[in-house]
């Protein structure tokens, strides 16, 4: 790579690739899940940045408006709800994994470089795809079934979620109770008609 | 021109650290966010194929991805919540059976 | 040298950094004079007088104001998470302001005055130097910016700045902040879905996410062509766009937590929510940030309904349309503290299920409807 060739895109691309790793670096190493959380929304804020110098504006508006602004919003909601306090120190069991965890990281991050060197880089086509207009485009068009699609699993995400966090009130836990009771009090009946089929 | 293989580079970084994260955290709350991580790892890649091959269909299924990623982050917290309410802890080690 | 000067990028940035610097005073200056206008008023409504004593008719008080903040003491409670207490004031008020850059106050290509004044001084005071500084100054655009995406940008910016206000509420460690924060985020995010999916009947109308083209679809027949008269489509349109705009109004106004929406900030139900812990100029920022909301609300208001910058005779005077965009962003911004003055609170529980049960079916139902009546008659 020639240092007399790099433009500012290069710069500007350098600076959040940098922040993203960094602030994925943090999501694993803090002990408080909220600064975590916090780690991972600027990550989402980088690539959003990212996807907007790949000339994918929509992509990147949709990247803030959902993930940054909607699921990480349900993710500290629940961190807070919860009550998660930061971790104490734990006994950890794996004590060597400290160590030997930045050599491996150092390697795969030699095999990629290697491999990333020796890739063709293709000359990018004159044509942008990426304006709204060229999306709308393919999604109601080719890609109808994958958006139908995914507009039923969000639909099935909704009600599952509903039902799966409800807390049970108390007069059912009540009723079940009872029910329970009176089945393992009705259980000689069972064997009772058991004894007369066998008899 | 930034060229496709420093995309590449950075996907790939950012979904080991993803890897590591799930592996190693003990908080189910920050492990869930790592496979956040890891999926947000791979739009980037979609979207950098999508510009050097022209193709709008990668960020397409940007966009399908994020609605995947969306649902199963909303029921993933409810299984969170209902297993809190149950054992009283987040620490993935202490729930590894299915006695309480 | 003079191609540098003359070259679009050039002249764009460094026009691009006074715009922004005259916009960011602009700003400051309405948010001050709207704390004063928002007291005057709700005097008025309230039979008695506002503060007329700081320079005539009190109009000296917002600075007045900015002083007794910046001298309060800075009370810091010791069992705060400093480093989320601090940030949290930061985190509303900057995505608030990063939508400046977008407000469309006029048209395109508007003739710079004085421009060969400006071109001849330059070039002469370049010349005495020995500097050879051909500079011709043209026309320039009455925005900062404008992006194809516009109007995603926008709803990118306000989703943003839900962080701040729950993270504040979070760091402050008590429980009526916890509480506060998390009720005011929660409204938010839900009346944030209504307000997006009432624009829609916009775009259908427009065909396009750039607030500039938006605008500037709305020009002629007197201002019948605004779009919530139905816009450059037709008249079968207005119906969706009168729904549009009122789910559109009711929207805003319980997104920026104002009166009859904001239980979770109101004085007497949860001490003050949020920002009970905070003091001096970190609770400034908040009431800052409010604010700004509140103008951003109302220019993306006039824009997409009211025909922004458009008005009587700005094809042939072109600085009349900051003018008359002032002049909506300022109605709606004296709606607000009219509504302030007038209208009760709603309850936590009545706020959220007017939201998700009234207001989001309604949005939907829209949608559907204006998308009818684009296929019939567009």
């Amino acid at each position: 790579m020639d240092l007399t060739q790099i433009q500012g895109v290069h710069v500007l691309f350098l600076a959040f690739a940098a922040l993203a790793v960094v602030a994925a670096f943090n999501i694993i190493l803090q002990r408080n899940p909220i600064y975590s959380a916090i780690g991972l929304i600027v990550v989402l804020c980088s690539l959003a940045v990212l996807f907007l110098m790949l000339y994918a504006p929509f992509i990147a508006a949709i990247q803030i408006i959902v993930y940054a602004g909607a699921i990480m919003v349900l993710f500290v909601f629940v961190i807070m709800l919860l009550n998660v306090r930061a971790e104490d120190a734990i006994t950890d069991r794996l004590k060597y994994l400290k160590f030997i965890a930045p050599v491996f990281f150092l390697l795969l991050v030699g095999q990629i470089a290697f491999f990333v060197s020796r890739v063709q880089n293709p000359p990018p086509p004159a044509k942008i795809p990426g304006s709204v207009e060229s999306i709308a485009e393919g999604m109601f068009t080719s890609y109808v079934v994958p958006f139908e699609a995914a507009s039923v699993l969000i639909l099935m995400a909704i009600v599952g979620s509903m039902l799966l966090a409800k807390r049970e009130k108390e007069e059912d836990i009540v009723r079940i109770e009872q029910a329970l009771a009176e089945a393992q009090a009705g259980e000689p009946v069972i064997e009772e008609s058991n004894e007369e089929a066998h008899a | 021109m930034v060229p496709l293989s420093w995309y590449l580079a950075l996907s790939a970084v950012l979904f080991t650290i993803g890897v590591i994260g799930v592996l190693v955290q003990r908080n189910v709350i920050v492990l869930f966010m790592c496979i956040e991580l890891m999926l947000n790892a791979v739009n980037l890649s979609f979207v950098a194929f999508s510009r050097f091959f022209g193709d709008v269909t990668g960020q397409l299924f940007v966009f399908i991805v994020m609605a995947v990623a969306a649902a199963e982050a909303a029921v993933g917290l409810a299984i969170i919540i209902s297993l809190f309410r149950n054992r009283e802890t987040l620490n993935v080690d202490e729930a590894d059976l299915l006695k309480l | 040298m003079e191609s540098l000067l003359n070259s679009i990028d050039f002249q764009y940035i460094i026009g691009a950094l006074v715009k922004t610097a005259i916009f960011w005073i602009f700003i400051m200056l309405v948010v001050a004079y709207m704390v004063y206008a928002e007291r005057r008023v709700l005097a008025v409504i309230q039979n008695r007088l506002g503060p007329n004593r700081v320079g005539w008719q009190g109009l000296l008080q917002p600075f007045a104001d900015l002083i007794k903040f910046i001298f309060k003491e800075d009370i810091v409670p010791l069992s705060v998470n400093k480093a989320l207490y601090m940030m949290a004031p930061v985190i509303v008020l900057v995505p608030a302001m990063m939508v400046l850059i977008l407000y469309p106050f006029g048209p395109s290509n508007v003739p710079i005055p004085l421009a060969s004044t400006i071109n001849w001084v330059v070039n002469w005071a370049g010349s005495l130097v020995g500097w050879d500084i051909g500079l011709n100054l043209t026309t320039m655009n009455l925005y900062i910016t404008n992006f194809n995406v516009g109007l995603l940008y926008v709803f990118a910016m306000t989703s943003l700045g839900v962080y701040g206000i729950f993270i504040g509420g979070w760091a402050s460690n008590s429980k009526y902040s916890l509480l506060g924060g998390l009720r005011s985020s929660a409204q938010m995010i839900s009346y944030e879905l209504s307000l997006s999916l009432s624009v829609i009947v916009i775009l259908l109308i427009a065909g396009t996410l750039d607030l500039a083209k938006i605008v500037e679809q709305q020009s002629g027949w007197g201002g019948l062509r605004w779009n919530i008269f139905g816009g450059n489509g037709h008249w079968a349109m207005i119906p969706a766009a009168v729904i549009g705009f009122i789910v559109y109004l009711v929207s805003a106004i319980a997104e920026t937590n104002r009166i009859p929406f904001d239980l979770p900030e109101a004085e007497t139900e949860l001490v003050a929510g949020f920002h009970t812990e905070y003091s001096s100029l970190k609770f400034a920022l908040f009431f800052m940030a409010e604010y700004v909301n509140m103008t951003t609300v109302s220019v993306l208001a006039t824009t997409l309904f009211l025909g922004g910058w458009q008005g009587p005779g700005v094809g042939s005077l072109p600085w009349l349309g900051p003018v008359y965009f002032l002049a909506k962003v300022f109605f709606f911004l004296f709606l607000y503290i009219w509504l302030r003055g007038t209208l009760p609170r709603f309850r936590y529980d009545q706020l959220m299920s007017f939201g998700w049960k009234v207001l989001l079916p309604t949005a939907l139902f829209n949608i559907v409807f204006a998308s009818v009546l684009a296929v019939l008659f567009l």
